[in-house]
């Protein structure tokens, strides 16, 4: 499947046989976050860097920011809410998605 | 022309054969009646040290399609046979098999479906698989057999198709009954049957994705790419039948006919009951009647251009199913023949039977009632499911 379109491109001429992915590690380019209706968001005065949200998150896509806290990738965040629920900090607050 | 003599060989044997002879590296099965002396035979020959593959015992017909998927996948030329039951286990597998574009050959030793469990013949199994994807060919006899599983290999391997194909065979009828048939010699068919080579085949150093989803922007194009390519395989179809000839002089084609030339009625069938229903039109054209018998080969791709050119001048066209669309249109093939003439100006009237349910012999006086009453209610248009052979 030629990964250089974007999806709403793509023909049925371009559907590689069997439809089989040749690129690699093509997943990265799927966007998740715009399922995303609730997003969460760290309070670092709470947080006691313990890295259970980035453990639990099913996107894996919370990580360090420079100074050792956790944020997450709203490319991938899907607003799932499980880091909120999880952090035993109540340090991670689920807010409207604007 | 293959000068070989005559062999004495069941059905079954005969399908096992073609498979020896193909060289198959996996085949994956699991034993189902009909079908089970297929696979036994293929299990024996890998024991002895005849045929050189791997055959995996598998627990159900479900891992055996899933095992076939994984072997095929891997660039393995790969073989199973199943029936009825058996068949609708593995159901939701075939349609993998043909999304994936995997040339698994399997036989179908075509069986009634159960309730009331019945181990015999028609074609309940079959119907149930129609939109799965998979090239379809029909064998009427044990010689059929052998030579179409021959084909189905060449056919589906084609970097033209890479499409996965069943062979049916009539439950008992096909599958238990010992005919006298051509085999041919290893290195014709080394020479018919070139090596299976997969365009993107599981390799570590050549990663592909294989079985990803399909998110709803993205499914229809992949089905529509699918069912574009299925349909263009057409025109390889008749290649290899035609290549086919020329190794053993034995002519295939996706609608053949048997005595059709001026004949007002016609018969049609696929599978085996085709062998009577000719005995059927021999007695009427003995008679004088204008009768002549289309048969269904290839079941998918479906034959549009040659069953519209096969029945163009006939006035009566009386379908056999052995199959039954409980409460629906009487039987799958003669629906699929009348939407397949509904566009055409000129299109004879048709009139449809269901019969040899689960094992039920068929014989002549059969076909040459249902050509007389067919005349009848193709006349009138009736729609009404008419069951030949049925008492009360
Ligand atoms: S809301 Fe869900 S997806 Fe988003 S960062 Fe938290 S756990 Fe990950
Ligand atoms: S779980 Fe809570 S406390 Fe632990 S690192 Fe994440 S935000 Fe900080």
């Amino acid at each position: 499947m030629s990964a250089r379109k974007k999806d709403s491109e793509i023909t049925w001429q371009d559907i590689d046989l069997g439809a089989v992915i040749r690129t690699a590690g093509n997943a990265a380019e799927y966007k998740t976050g715009d399922w995303r209706s609730e997003k969460p968001t760290w309070n670092k005065d709470r947080c006691i860097k313990c890295g259970i949200c980035a453990l639990f998150c099913p996107e894996g896509c919370i990580h360090h920011d420079k100074e050792g806290y956790f944020e997450a990738d709203y490319y991938y965040c899907k607003g799932c809410g499980i880091c909120a629920r999880e952090c035993w900090t109540q340090a991670i607050t689920m807010g409207p998605e604007e | 022309m293959n000068k070989t003599a005559m062999t004495g060989m069941e059905g079954s044997l005969a399908m096992a054969e073609a498979v020896r002879l193909a060289n198959v590296d996996v085949v994956a099965a699991y034993p189902i009646t009909p079908q089970t002396h297929i696979v036994e035979r293929l299990a024996e020959m890998v024991a002895n040290g005849e045929l050189n593959a791997a055959y995996i015992p598998v627990e159900s017909e479900h891992s055996a399609m899933s095992a076939c998927l994984g072997s095929s996948a891997a660039g393995a030329r790969t073989f199973t046979a199943t029936a009825g039951q058996g068949l609708e286990l593995m159901h939701e597998v075939l349609y993998v098999a043909s999304g994936l574009r995997l040339p698994i050959v399997m036989g179908v030793a075509n069986r009634a479906l159960s309730c009331p469990l019945s181990v015999w013949g028609d074609h309940s199994d079959v119907m149930s698989v129609r939109d799965t994807g998979w090239i379809q060919i029909f064998a009427e006899n044990g010689q059929q057999a052998f030579d179409l599983t021959l084909c189905g290999f060449r056919i589906g391997e084609n970097e033209k198709v890479l499409f996965p194909v069943m062979v049916h065979i009539d439950g008992f009828h096909v599958s238990h009954v010992v005919e006298p048939l051509y085999l041919l010699e290893q290195k014709q068919v080394d020479s018919f049957l070139p090596p299976f080579k997969h365009p993107f085949p599981l390799d570590p150093d050549n990663p592909v994705t294989v079985g990803a989803f399909a998110v709803p922007i993205l499914y229809t194009e992949a089905r529509k790419s699918m069912e574009n390519a299925l349909r263009s395989t057409r025109p390889f179809i008749s290649y290899v039948f035609d290549e086919f000839a020329k190794l053993s002089g034995r002519q295939y084609k996706p609608v053949e006919h048997y005595r059709t030339e001026d004949a007002d009625t016609l018969l049609l069938t696929m599978g085996s009951y085709s062998e009577i229903a000719m005995e059927a039109v021999d007695q009427l054209r003995d008679c004088g009647e204008k009768v002549g018998l289309i048969r269904i080969r290839l079941w998918r791709p479906f034959p549009f251009g040659e069953l519209r050119q096969a029945v163009e001048n006939c006035q009566t066209l009386v379908v056999l199913d052995r199959c039954i669309s409980p409460a629906g249109p009487p039987g799958p093939v003669c629906s699929e023949v009348k939407a397949a003439l509904y566009s055409q100006k000129k299109r004879p009237n048709v009139a449809g039977f269901i019969g040899g349910l689960g094992g039920r012999d068929l014989y002549v006086p059969e076909f040459i009632q249902m050509v007389e009453r067919g005349r009848v209610i193709a006349a009138q248009g009736g729609e009404e499911i008419e069951m030949i052979g049925v008492r009360g």
